[in-house]
């Protein structure tokens, strides 16, 4: 919302400074976005008289002044046709900054001849396109003695030049300050001044109008009211210069006089019209909805085909109007128009927003309709407006004509003064409260508020105080401490798995991979490869091609980034991400993962040849770290079931039976190629709430359960299989004898060439170490060779394996 | 007698001192203490000599002994040094190249300020309330007072999730903020109540300084008589906490949303000048919040009751805060993981921010 000082003065009585009213409108609630003050950029300009102006001696089109000014006589060298001797001009001096040209002056030497400043045009100082030549004050000009500061004699003489523009952001909940007699309200409530009284007149009509109207009755809910009057004999110019001058100031550009008192109401009052050439309207006008296959071309050039239902004013050629909205080229006014039908009318405002929306029309009047106009002001607008259209345009009124009745706006509500101490925490004495509700037009009658038909914000006791809090200014509310909910220490307040997802999210990071925030959604091809992509999370409007679907896994953005790194330059990367996936469309189809991408080489080359590939057994031992951390079991199984995105033979689940823990592995290449991965890549991913949380949280640890006597360590080297899993062997080893064994762990793997070479084809070896731990005694010889036997005998059933010879 | 001994010492001890090596230092305790050495032998004629000869003889031959095998031991103890300072003359290495690589991970930003914001909240006895990022747009908007075909629904900027065809509900969308967690909350847990909820949030924007994704942390506290003057002073100490200066000034300016009422902007004082921003001092004003008393309507969408409860709400954007913390110049450069960014302004994975420890380094 724009406007000007001088039209809010038009409704405001106020001595306030420019600064006070802008500071006061942020306070209150009306957020100020821009300020453009003329006078601002033109307070170092004073006026000065040229006493003698001579040819330049070496260019025909220069002057060489002698000019009067406040530090004595000057020479300047000026090349505008109407320099002479014994005009006013205003002058800018070295040092000047001159918006107009962007520069801050110096003395000059214009071919040859020294220039102490400049006179400027009114193009040099950004006041209007004159540059014809420079700014001449008239002859007979009061005040104009030279060394006045330029823009004090503009606000003496010519105040419209140098009005400054307020542009405001006016929350949806204000409409009534859509208008600039509202936010004139608000500031006087404040104590910055009177609020104007609006005169009205109702304007005597001479005739009857031979145009009546009608609204349908289906409609009559959201068109409840309708006023119009017919005005013959009016001259559409061009609108008088203040209007026009009005209107450019807040970016509108002036059409004619007609469509121009429509503009200055809408903005003035928050009370839009339109104007019908009543010659073009056949018939009588109707309010109605539009039937199927209608259709208007608008005033802004374009053709809107309507649907049923959406609100239109017809004439019996069809719809001349998008009710509350735009009116329609086909009756719209020209300069030829001598006839003039005013249509001054209430919408509500849902229906409104519902056609704008739809059809996607923009314009002043939907704007005020669908946040609420006043809607007691139909016909009170209507009036001023055939009075200013009279005034401007002459022309004889009609009667008006009228359909429906003013909505019922009327409720009200209690003040309770001390609700505002409870609520906000200001005290306000009682009285300021009921003033301030009177101030902006409440109707106090003790304490119970009639609210004002402006407002359709207002709708219970808690708007009152706002209202009242608001125009005491919430600047001066003092914090009061907050007790805490309990005394003393605080309690503990992050969930289990709040908990979770910071251990492993920190874990992640100490295993040195760092951490992505990548977009929740990813294009349907991307996703398509991690088992997504379906229509039930598909993004019905979505920003880009690139995030068009809820991305189903966190790997597609994490190769994503690695791939956009890789075309940096960067070949080696540890990635992660712990965020939200999504299965479905439905709220709560979300789950909480945590994903890590190791791509390229464990580390950069180093003389102690640290730099390998990374492979599987990353992957595995950083998903581990990392479910360790979150309390995760230790003797989780391995399977094999893997979704499609793994590479079939080189990766892993990490389950507790059926719930799936975690996947780690090979990224498939077909991934990567597709995603466009530089490999080899593997990486792991965590559904961190399908670890189980503990039965029960204690602190407390388990007693420690240890032996003095000496651990026995035993090897052995089995023979196998080529797939026989190492997992197998060692939990048929741990089977042999479980209290005595303590713990089996695999500590090399023969493989390959030279082992089947070895061993015969398709066998491998792999070498297992048992501790043996005994608890009351010493072990014989005997009792180790017993055992070691049985985990020969179990792996060998289990396995097939047999010990290496 | 004595002479003898005194002559068997001098002998044996500057055999000792005299061995050049660990070997040829065996071959002298061998020839003096083995079992056939020169003392053993000694020893062995005791048992020819009288009671009081012996006494006298034993004792020296044992003193004597003593000796040498002291002698013995410093000897070894002087050749192994000696050995060692030989074998260490000739290890060098170079202690100036690199260590073995250890990879150096980082903790994002918005994860780092989230958990800030959490312990500060924490203590002030909130705890942290998540909601689903789908949402339907009953929690989005009409039980947050944000009735459907109201310009402020509009002014959202809304992701919408796809229907089926023949599924005529409201389609869902993607949370525009954080405040349907408000609602799930308060359902949840009923009043009282005191909860942050944390989390990304979704709007069809994507400009400068714009990106479609951002997060949000949201506020709630709900009692019998809590204020606007309680909100103010509970923002006062959340933003001195969290940027770590000694004071902060705020200004509530007086706004509208839907949710609450009244409802305040919140600007903080800072100063720009240097093209650094500093909290707490200077002529300028940074807006950075929004806040108000929770909507009757909307605790009543929640399940509690007006007339009993009343309480404030608030809500910021994590992704701002963190880049007027952290001096991070650029949003979108949060969300496209370029290493290096991820590598400058990333935290180390032990600098966990706590209330008692501070919240940054």
């Amino acid at each position: 919302m724009k406007f000007t000082l001088s039209w809010l003065r038009d409704h405001l009585d106020t001595t306030a400074t420019l600064t006070e009213i802008t500071d006061a409108l942020t306070d209150l609630g009306l957020e100020v976005e821009e300020v453009v003050d003329p006078a601002a950029r033109l307070g170092a300009f004073t006026l000065a008289r040229v006493l003698q102006a001579e040819q330049h001696p070496d260019a025909d089109r220069l002057r060489v002044c002698r000019v009067l000014t406040d530090e004595g006589e000057r020479q300047i060298v000026c090349g505008a046709p109407n320099a002479r001797a014994g005009i006013t001009v205003v002058l800018a001096k070295p040092g000047d900054y001159v918006p107009g040209i962007d520069l801050t002056l110096g003395v000059g030497k214009i071919r040859g001849v020294e220039s102490h400043g400049m006179m400027a045009s009114e193009r040099e100082l950004e006041l209007s396109d004159e540059h014809t030549g420079i700014i001449e004050l008239p002859a007979d000009s009061a005040g104009a003695e030279v060394g006045r500061k330029y823009v004090d004699w503009l606000a003496a003489n010519q105040p419209d030049r140098i009005d400054p523009m307020i542009h405001i952001k006016v929350t949806p909940n204000r409409p009534d300050a859509l208008g600039v007699r509202g936010i004139a309200r608000d500031l006087a409530a404040r104590g910055l001044g009177t609020l104007k009284p609006l005169l009205m007149h109702p304007v005597a009509g001479m005739f009857d109008s031979p145009i009546r109207v009608s609204i349908a009755p289906d409609v009559i809910d959201r068109a409840p009211h309708f006023t119009g009057r017919l005005i013959r004999g009016v001259t559409n110019g061009p609108s008088p210069a203040w209007l026009q001058q009005r209107l450019r100031a807040i970016g509108l550009r002036p059409i004619s006089a007609l469509v121009d008192i429509t503009n200055l109401f809408t903005f003035d009052l928050n009370r839009p019209m339109h104007v019908f050439d009543a010659g073009k309207v056949a018939g009588n006008l109707v309010v109605r909805g539009a039937a199927a296959g209608e259709s208007l071309d608008a005033l802004d050039g374009r053709t809107y085909d309507l649907r049923p239902g959406d609100l239109v004013i017809a004439d019996d050629h069809g719809p001349e109007s998008l009710a509350g909205i735009m009116g329609g080229e086909a009756s719209g006014v020209t300069e030829a128009t001598t006839d003039v039908f005013l249509e001054s009318a209430f919408w509500q405002p849902i229906g409104i927003a519902a056609t704008g929306r739809a059809l996607r029309i923009n314009s002043d009047a939907r704007y005020r309709f669908e946040r609420g106009v006043d809607p007691a002001f139909t016909r009170p607008g209507l009036e001023l407006a055939t009075q200013m259209i009279l005034d401007l345009c002459g022309g004889t009124p009609g009667h008006v004509v009228e359909a429906g009745a003013a909505a019922d706006h009327a409720r009200a509500f209690r003040l309770d003064p001390d609700r505002t101490r409870r609520l906000v925490g200001m005290d306000i004495p009682a009285d300021t409260q009921r003033q301030t509700l009177a101030a902006l037009g409440f109707r106090m009658d003790g304490d119970l508020a009639h609210v004002p038909s402006w407002r359709p914000d207002v709708h219970g006791e808690a708007d009152l105080v706002e209202e009242v809090a608001r125009i005491a200014s919430l600047s001066r509310l003092q914090g009061q401490p907050l007790p805490r909910p309990r005394a003393g220490v605080p309690q503990p307040v992050l969930t289990a798995l709040q908990r979770r997802e910071s251990a492993a999210r920190r874990t992640a990071a100490a295993l040195g991979y760092n951490e992505c925030v990548t977009y929740s959604f990813i294009d349907a091809a991307a996703a398509a490869l991690f088992g997504g992509g379906a229509d039930a999370v598909r993004i019905e409007n979505p920003i880009s091609s690139e995030m068009t679907h809820l991305r189903p896994d966190l790997l597609p953005g994490l190769l994503i980034a690695a791939a956009r790194n890789q075309a940096r330059g960067f070949a080696d990367l540890a990635l992660f991400e712990v965020g939200p996936v999504f299965s479905g469309g439905e709220p709560g189809n979300q789950a909480l993962q945590l994903s890590g991408l190791l791509v390229g080489f464990s580390a950069p080359r180093d003389p102690h040849r640290s730099r390998r590939p990374v492979d599987l057994y990353d992957a595995r031992a950083d998903a581990e770290a990392v479910l360790a951390a979150i309390g995760a079991p230790a003797r989780a199984q391995i399977d094999r079931k893997l979704d499609g995105w793994w590479h079939p033979g080189r990766a892993g689940n990490i389950a507790l039976g059926p719930n799936r823990l975690a996947s780690f592995g090979e990224v498939h290449p077909r991934v990567l190629r597709t995603l466009d991965v530089k490999g080899p890549a593997v990486a792991f991913t965590i559904s961190i709430a399908n670890v189980p949380l503990p039965k029960s949280r204690t602190p407390t640890r388990p007693a420690l359960s240890i032996s003095d006597l000496q651990p026995v360590d035993r090897d052995f080297a089995f023979v196998v299989d080529e797939r026989v899993e190492a997992l197998a062997l060692v939990n048929a080893a741990q089977g042999a004898d479980k209290a005595l064994i303590e713990s089996v762990r695999v500590f090399d793997e023969f493989t390959g060439d030279k082992a089947q070479a070895q061993m015969g084809p398709g066998k491998k070896s792999i070498a297992i170490t048992a501790r043996l731990q005994p608890r009351d005694r010493t072990l014989t010889d005997a009792e180790i060779e017993a055992v070691a036997a049985r985990i020969v005998d179990k792996v060998g059933k289990a396995t097939g394996g047999t010990l290496r010879s | 007698m004595t002479t003898d001994t005194d002559t068997l010492r001098q002998t044996w001890l500057a055999r000792v001192a005299d061995a050049p090596d660990a070997p040829a230092l065996e071959e002298v305790r061998l020839a003096a203490l083995g079992k056939k050495g020169e003392i053993a032998l000694l020893m062995r004629e005791l048992g020819r000599m009288t009671p009081d000869e012996r006494q006298t003889r034993g004792a020296a031959l044992n003193r004597l002994k003593d000796e040498i095998d002291a002698a013995l031991r410093a000897r070894r103890a002087a050749l192994e040094d000696a050995a060692l300072d030989a074998r260490l003359a000739g290890e060098w290495l170079d202690v100036t190249l690199p260590g073995r690589p250890r990879p150096q991970g980082t903790v994002h930003p918005v994860s780092q300020v989230m958990d800030e914001v959490t312990a500060i909240f924490a203590d002030m006895g909130f705890s942290v309330a998540e909601g689903p990022q789908v949402e339907s747009d009953w929690y989005n908007f009409d039980a947050l007072n944000i009735p459907p075909e109201h310009p402020a629904r509009q002014e959202h900027d809304t992701f919408f999730m796809a229907r089926a065809p023949g599924d005529d509900r409201p389609p869902h969308v993607l949370r525009t903020h954080t405040s349907p967690v408000q609602i799930r909350a308060m359902q949840a847990q009923g009043a009282p109540i005191r909860v942050i909820a944390p989390g990304r949030v979704y709007r069809m924007d994507m400009d400068q300084t714009h990106t479609p994704m951002f997060h949000q942390v949201e506020g709630l506290a709900i009692g019998r008589d809590i204020s606007m003057a309680n909100l103010k002073w509970t923002l006062e100490e959340f933003c001195r906490a969290f940027f770590e200066v000694d004071k902060v000034e705020l200004r509530f300016r007086a706004s509208h949303f839907p949710f609450t009422e009244p409802s305040a902007e919140v600007d903080i004082r800072c100063d720009w000048s240097g093209g650094q921003l500093k909290i707490g001092q200077g002529e300028s004003w940074l807006e950075i919040l929004g806040s108000g008393m929770v909507h009757p309507k909307v605790l009543q969408a929640g399940g509690i009751d007006p007339d009993e409860w009343q309480g404030f709400a608030f809500g910021m954007g994590i992704d701002r805060i963190a880049m007027l913390k952290y001096g991070i110049p650029d949003l979108r450069a949060f969300f496209e993981s370029d290493l290096r960014w991820l590598r400058h302004y990333g935290f180390a994975a032990g600098d966990v921010p706590s209330v008692s420890g501070g919240l940054s380094r």
